[in-house]
């Protein structure tokens, strides 16, 4: 490979699937925690976390990979914007800490299951909202001297990425809703239906909201999503939410087991495009482009070459996994 | 309290209580695959039950591992941004690689090795602990080759205050890196055997699951047989790299201030920075040379040879030092005590040997602890050895209320997690390998009957 090949398009492909996937995978699941504490009694409680018990580790991994995958593409990004999250990253992380103990803790630890369902369902909605803030801070853009972040670590805390953090709570709530729909039966699956119906709405109402703030904020962003021809181009975005918002709400109140959740990834996926139309090509907003960013060509020529080979793998024992448990989950199979 | 102080102070408890889980999973995991393996060519039951036993144990231990290790990426960027920034194009892939390489292996199969076994054939259960196995190894790999580099840079050229790679074997394999690796895993191996150990004879006291006990015991023993040994030889090893490389590193492990030739081996002392000399001295003649350089007239630079500023703390590495090496040597006199019983015949039945084998149980444990803290305190001032300092690597937006509080968070979260985590493994290690498992047909695809513990511990009756 000589350095004259550009592999930031490339690594930004791969750090956007990346950060999707992480979003997908531990979304659902993060939702499926979150709405774990409105199961009435044992035995859907039970059923709720076996339903995510054998993958939620391998979720939880792409965490990681798009962390590392932004250090190693993207240094001075990671270098800025996480200092800039500073209490948003902390929330999170100790959330995630008491929800993943939990997993563990709450079958072996019955004396204090109440204490770990708690954990687990509160420890997911935290680590989810600490999320959404993040999403907020880094639309809000970032103070940013040199290749430092110059702002304090309370910037971050704005009513702006409050809502973000409320709407990412509805958000992996639908995910997590659209998941027990897929993998359980009887009263779980009408409980999750309806939940999935009000998170839906939530999401729709939010990804609106965030749709005429964020312009509003911002006039280089109006620019680009509302000056001609500009408008003509990005609106199939808002358009395709709308026709996909009609469907969702039919599908889940009756519908196949697996298209809400189809319907939801893709809701999800046109709200990624609608935040990376506005941001391109900002990797710290509104400072450092991805190209000023990235890192050394040697670094990401080197990493490019295993993570294409590796990538592939990953999601052919990942997917093998996951067909292993495939089918409904049943409520009188407890794990471990 | 500057952000410096506190971000160090955070980063060593994150690190310390982080490193307990692979020094115990990376071992275990080896084990679980190997007693797979016994069971799927054997198809004796105690191997069986061995492997469902301690596959329980390695969920709660590798589940505390990941949520322990997300920590870790993110306090690079959190409170070391500047070293985030001045190292990633030479770190990151390493780290990188550690999770395209084993973080998503060991994930994937570990769900299958918990909870898949009446859902896959056999082969690919086992197939599923090797994975998992090796996902712990490939992990060490990445990880001490980034901690190897940070110690003994290779392969790179400073442009502007960061570090560029410019040769990417020279990085992956610099200098301390075979050293640090081979004596870290094997650190981990014994840390997992000597707790397989205490466990065996904790059951042969009580004179429960004897069958059971008495493999796990006589198999770990040769295990340990031929790696505590091993790892003394390594740990010297790594000792003849440390001097080369780090020699003022070395200088502070031992204490020595001075440099000179014929210098003693210094066992005990209490060092005096101020004063850049010794007090209470108990030391060796010419040992000094001898171990540490292999020449009885060998010369040991002392931290004189080093600028003030540039000299790490004392006291620290030279008594975690000798508290590894100290432990070191009673895990030798552990394994000699079982050949002499095992010559005797009196392996399985000799109370004072047993309990000291349940004594010994958390040895690893803390000689990890120690040579870790050696090893880094040992590196300080440096982030990156002589190039690059901690009070510079430090994320420069972050005040010493904000870190205090990130600092507080971590030590309540973690002293509530991990003595929850040991408790809990300490019940199930109670319970004992149980024949209770995979009973019953297995419906639509899904596993009957949970592995469980033992009723008394008040879960839910089954159907």
């Amino acid at each position: 490979m000589t350095a004259a090949f550009d592999f930031v398009p490339l690594w930004t492909l791969i750090l956007g699937l990346a950060i999707f996937f992480y979003v997908l995978l531990d979304g659902f699941d993060l939702g499926v925690g979150m709405l774990y504490r409105f199961a009435p009694d044992a035995a859907s409680r039970n059923l709720v976390i076996n339903s995510i018990a054998p993958i939620w580790d391998g979720n939880e991994t792409w965490l990681v990979l798009g962390s590392v995958g932004l250090l190693a593409a993207f240094p001075l990004a990671f270098a800025i914007i996480l200092p800039a999250v500073y209490f948003p990253i902390l929330i999170m992380l100790l959330a995630l800490i008491f929800r993943g103990a939990a997993f563990e803790f709450r079958f072996k630890d019955a004396p204090r299951r109440t204490f770990w369902d708690h954990a687990f369902s509160y420890g997911s909605a935290l680590a989810t909202f600490a999320q959404g803030i993040v999403l907020g801070a880094f639309i809000q853009g970032f103070h940013v001297e040199g290749r430092h972040f110059a702002g304090s670590s309370l910037d971050c805390f704005t009513p702006f990425s409050v809502f973000t953090g409320v709407a990412l709570v509805f958000g992996y709530g639908l995910l997590g809703a659209c998941w027990l729909i897929l993998k359980t039966g009887g009263e779980v699956q009408v409980r999750a239906r309806r939940h999935g119906r009000i998170c839906f709405v939530a999401v729709l109402v939010a990804v609106a909201v965030v749709s005429l703030w964020t312009p509003a904020m911002n006039p280089a962003i109006a620019a680009r999503w509302f000056s001609w021809p500009d408008i003509a181009i990005f609106s199939p975005v808002p358009l395709a939410t709308l026709a996909l918002a009609i469907w969702e709400w039919h599908t889940l109140g009756r519908g196949h087991d697996a298209s809400p959740f189809i319907g939801a990834i893709a809701l999800f996926v046109l709200a990624y495009i609608g935040i990376a139309i506005s941001m391109w090509p900002m990797i710290v907003p509104y400072r450092y482009t991805l190209w000023q960013a990235a890192s050394d060509a040697s670094t990401q020529a080197f990493l490019a070459v295993g993570t294409l080979f590796l990538l592939p793998v990953i999601f052919m024992y990942t997917g093998w996994s996951y067909w292993v448990f495939r089918g409904k989950v049943r409520a009188d199979i407890g794990y471990h | 309290m500057t952000p410096v102080l506190l971000s160090r102070i955070q980063f060593g408890w994150v690190i310390g209580w982080h490193i307990l889980l692979p020094a115990f999973t990376v071992g275990l995991a080896s084990f679980i695959a190997l007693l797979e393996g016994l069971n799927f060519a054997t198809g004796r039951a105690v191997y069986l039950r061995l492997s469902s036993f301690w596959t329980r144990v390695f969920a709660v231990s590798f589940g505390m591992g990941v949520v322990s290790g997300i920590v870790m990426p993110l306090q690079f960027g959190t409170n070391w941004s500047r070293y985030a920034d001045a190292t990633a194009n030479v770190l990151s892939p390493l780290f990188a690689y550690e999770g395209l390489t084993a973080f998503f292996l060991e994930a994937a199969f570990l769900g299958v090795l918990l909870f898949g076994r009446k859902l896959v054939p056999g082969w690919a259960h086992f197939v599923a602990a090797i994975m998992v196995a090796s996902g712990t190894l490939f992990s060490s790999f990445w990880i001490l080759s980034a901690n190897s580099w940070m110690q003994t840079p290779a392969g790179y050229k400073v442009v502007d205050g960061r570090f560029y790679p410019t040769d990417w074997l020279a990085v992956i394999f610099n200098p301390s890196f075979p050293y640090r690796l081979a004596h870290t895993v094997v650190a981990f191996y014994v840390t997992t055997g000597l707790v397989v150990v205490g466990v065996a004879a904790h059951y042969l006291r009580r004179g429960a699951h004897r069958e059971d006990a008495r493999l796990m015991l006589s198999m770990t023993l040769w295990l340990l047989s031929a790696l505590v040994p091993l790892q003394i030889f390594l740990g010297d090893q790594h000792g003849l790299n440390t001097l080369e490389h780090q020699p003022a590193k070395l200088a502070a492990i031992e204490a020595h201030w001075v440099t000179g030739a014929r210098v003693p081996l210094v066992l005990f002392a209490l060092p005096d920075e101020a004063n850049a000399t010794n007090r209470a001295t108990i030391e060796v003649p010419l040992l000094g040379s001898l171990i540490l350089t292999h020449d009885l007239n060998g010369v040991v630079r002392g931290l004189d040879d080093f600028p003030p500023d540039q000299r790490p703390p004392v006291a620290i590495p030279f008594f975690s030092f000798r508290v590894m090496v100290g432990l070191g040597f009673l895990m030798l006199a552990l394994v000699a005590l079982s050949w002499w019983l095992r010559w005797r015949g009196q392996l399985y039945d000799s109370p004072w040997f047993l309990r000291l084998c349940q004594w010994m149980a958390p040895a690893g444990f803390l000689a990890v602890i120690a040579g870790w803290v050696t090893t880094e305190v040992g590196h300080q001032p440096w982030v990156v050895y002589g190039l690059l300092r901690t009070a510079d690597a430090v994320s420069p937006s972050l005040t010493s209320g904000d870190v205090a509080v990130s600092l507080a968070g971590y030590v309540v979260v973690y002293l509530v997690m991990y003595p929850f985590g040991l408790v809990l493994m300490a019940r199930m290690v109670r319970g004992g390998p149980s024949d209770a498992i995979e009973a019953g047909p297995v419906e639509s695809g899904r596993p009957r009957g949970p592995v469980t513990a033992l009723p008394a511990f008040g879960q839910e009756p089954r159907p």
